[in-house]
């Protein structure tokens, strides 16, 4: 990556979380930082622990290769580690990996003097996976109710875990959260394009300003949000995504247990019309 | 102004905080998939101890010693429990009473001044009951294994099980001239789960035998393989929220949901399940339906057809009824069906030649229908 004639003034030492400046510089153009050496530990060594799960199963095949969680038996203790006492360990490097990696996005940041909107966005990320491989099975009592990790297998994890409920697209939080997913792609969708049509304009034509942009939604829908306004409304619609999805796993199970159709039988008995 | 939105924050806050802690239900689960293949069943503290509680299993009425003249020499019209001795036909029948009819007593089936007497409808019920029950056990062990039933696993002290069905309107209701009805779906119907799915289940699959298999082993449709409709698939899907809901389990219970239709992936149970599904039609075609004639009007459906059983009926929300323990341990006579034996000359005939007519003659039991060849 070539260095941008600017840049160098935004490689400002200083700032960083913990304080000091342990690692505080750069490998070409990349930040490093305190949280960069713990985010590379982390990764490492639980990619680490992934290939020696892989030598001990029965395939290295990319997709079909299983890191399996310890079963139900072992409730929240530490599991052996060929049963599932690796999947312990990948989380804890996966959970360090991910919060150090937020914590460098703080920090550089703070550099450029720029608010947290990034670290936020990238922790709600962060929560939704704690929220189903710690927080959910701390709830039911063991660890053996988080995802396996593999390509092939979380499907299957996913799969089984909506059928335990009968038919997941009645969880009310669940249909929150995919209409979330797809407003966003529908307003990325819809922004990108009028980007792409306002920045390559027909051959002699001059490229549009957001006077423009703004004019065009306006004649279509009788509203346009704005430069500025639909950058905030994509955040909001997909960290919504993530949070609903969350809220929709994290109430299957330790909130209700039954199939979700049932639940709706709130509805059908609500006093107006029962 | 922002005291107000201060306050409202705080309110919402702690009625979410509270929302949550009161709605938390602790949770026993159990596994039975590999691990991490999320098939387990998670059932709330408060509902297994409801389960529990609902199938006690009642105390087993004192053994009898062996031995005796038998019910057949002693009491007329005994056509199914004729080899038994009489303290033995006692108990049974005193057990019968225990499950069936507490409240009502003998006299629900029986006419008390005449006991031989088949003129009570229960007691042919009962009777045929009886028979349904011995041909259960003694021909359907792929299903009921060696836990068996008796008439408690459906009966629970009630004349009537709690779960019986009966024949909907046979053509769609809804239906108008050149407008497609509903087809029996988006009722919220209790029957599946309350979903969205097809509710006349039990006449398609649990009397008549239309296929359950709907998954293709092809990624297309094609002539010669799966011509199944979305229609006919949530036909099967409706059966299978039946099935799950009346064992109180979910789909994972028999299936590893990433392929349905493969055996190889699926848990045993599912085999057990694939015979359930045929006992309760071999039961409803060869028992049932059989007895409409029997049942008097008010014991019938809407459209006149004999209240026929389901997964339900016997299981009453527990994967096993009553969780798996056996009641027929306790009560053998009920494991299979005995030719009855004919009844014994007291005394050698008189010589005038007149040969005593008095009682009916026990006659045999009508043979109990073959079993369906499991397939």
């Amino acid at each position: 990556m070539a260095l941008l004639s600017f840049e160098r003034r935004y490689r400002v030492r200083g700032g960083t979380l913990i304080g000091g400046d342990l690692f505080d510089f750069w490998v070409g153009p990349f930040y490093v930082g305190f949280f960069g050496v713990t985010t590379i530990f982390f990764s490492i060594l639980g990619t680490a622990l992934i290939l020696w799960g892989a030598a001990m199963g029965p395939t290295f095949n990319p997709w079909t290769i299983n890191i399996q969680p310890p079963p139900l038996e072992y409730g929240l203790k530490f599991a052996p580690l060929r049963e599932g006492g690796i999947w312990q360990l990948v989380t804890i490097c996966a959970i360090g990996a991910f919060t150090s990696w937020a914590a460098r996005q703080a920090e550089i940041s703070r550099k450029l003097g720029m608010g947290y909107h990034i670290p936020i966005a990238y922790s709600v990320a962060i929560f939704a996976y704690v929220t189903l491989v710690v927080v959910r099975p701390i709830l039911m009592g063991a660890w053996g109710h988080g995802f396996p990790y593999g390509i092939f297998s979380h499907l299957d994890w996913v799969s089984n875990t909506g059928y335990q409920y009968l038919h997941f697209h009645y969880n009310p939080a669940h249909m929150i959260a995919v209409t979330f997913f797809f407003t966003t792609t529908l307003a990325l969708s819809m922004h990108g394009s009028l980007i792409l049509s306002a920045v390559n304009p027909q051959k002699g034509e001059p490229v549009k300003s957001a006077e423009h942009e703004d004019g065009f939604f306006r004649d279509h829908i009788g509203y346009s949000i704005g430069a500025l306004g639909i950058h905030r409304l994509g955040l909001f619609l997909a960290l919504s995504a993530g949070i609903w999805s969350a809220i929709c796993i994290i109430i299957s199970g330790p909130f209700w247990t039954k199939g979700w159709p049932e639940w709706w039988n709130v509805w059908l008995s609500l006093p107006i019309w029962n | 102004m922002t005291f107000t939105i201060k306050l409202t924050g705080v309110i919402v806050t702690v009625l979410l905080v509270m929302g949550t802690v009161l709605a938390f239900k602790k949770t026993s689960a159990y596994q039975h998939g590999y691990p991490g293949t999320a098939m387990d069943l998670v059932q709330s503290d408060a509902e297994l101890a409801e389960k529990l509680k609902a199938n006690t299993v009642p105390a087993a009425l004192p053994q009898v010693p062996a031995g005796g003249p038998l019910s057949v020499d002693t009491y007329q019209n005994v056509q199914v429990l004729g080899h038994l001795s009489v303290a033995e036909f006692g108990r049974t029948m005193a057990a019968m009473t225990t499950w069936v009819s507490p409240q009502q007593g003998c006299a629900y089936c029986h006419n008390v001044a005449n006991m031989a007497s088949d003129e009570v409808y229960a007691k042919v019920v009962a009777r045929r009951m009886l028979q349904m029950t011995m041909h259960i056990n003694q021909d359907w062990q792929q299903h009921v294994k060696g836990t068996g039933v008796t008439c408690y696993t459906c009966h629970r002290g009630n004349p009537v099980p709690a779960y019986v069905w009966f024949n909907g309107p046979s053509e769609d209701p809804t239906a108008r001239p050149m407008m497609q009805g509903k087809a029996y779906q988006n009722g919220a119907a209790q029957d599946v789960g309350l979903a969205s799915l097809p509710s006349n289940v039990f006449e398609t699959f649990l009397a008549g035998n239309a296929s359950i298999r709907v998954q293709g082993n092809a990624p297309l449709p094609s002539e010669t393989n799966n011509r199944h409709s979305i229609k006919q698939t949530e036909w099967t899907y409706g059966l299978m929220m039946h099935m799950s809901n009346s064992l109180g389990v979910n789909c994972t219970y028999c299936h590893n949901t990433r392929s349905m239709g493969e055996w190889e992936t699926s848990p045993p149970q599912r085999t057990t399940a694939w015979y359930g599904i045929r006992m309760v039609r071999d039961l409803n075609n060869q028992y049932l339906t059989p007895l409409t004639d029997v049942f008097p009007a008010y014991r019938k459906g809407p459209h006149g057809d004999a209240p026929k059983l389901n997964c339900a009926t016997c299981h009453n929300n527990a994967y096993k009824p009553l969780l798996g323990v056996s009641m027929l341990k306790d009560y053998t006579v009920l494991a299979e069906a005995k030719p009855q034996p004919a009844k014994t000359p007291v005394e050698p005939p008189p010589a005038e030649g007149a040969a005593p007519t008095e009682g009916a003659a026990p006659t045999p039991a009508p043979d109990a229908p073959a079993p369906a060849p499991a397939q």
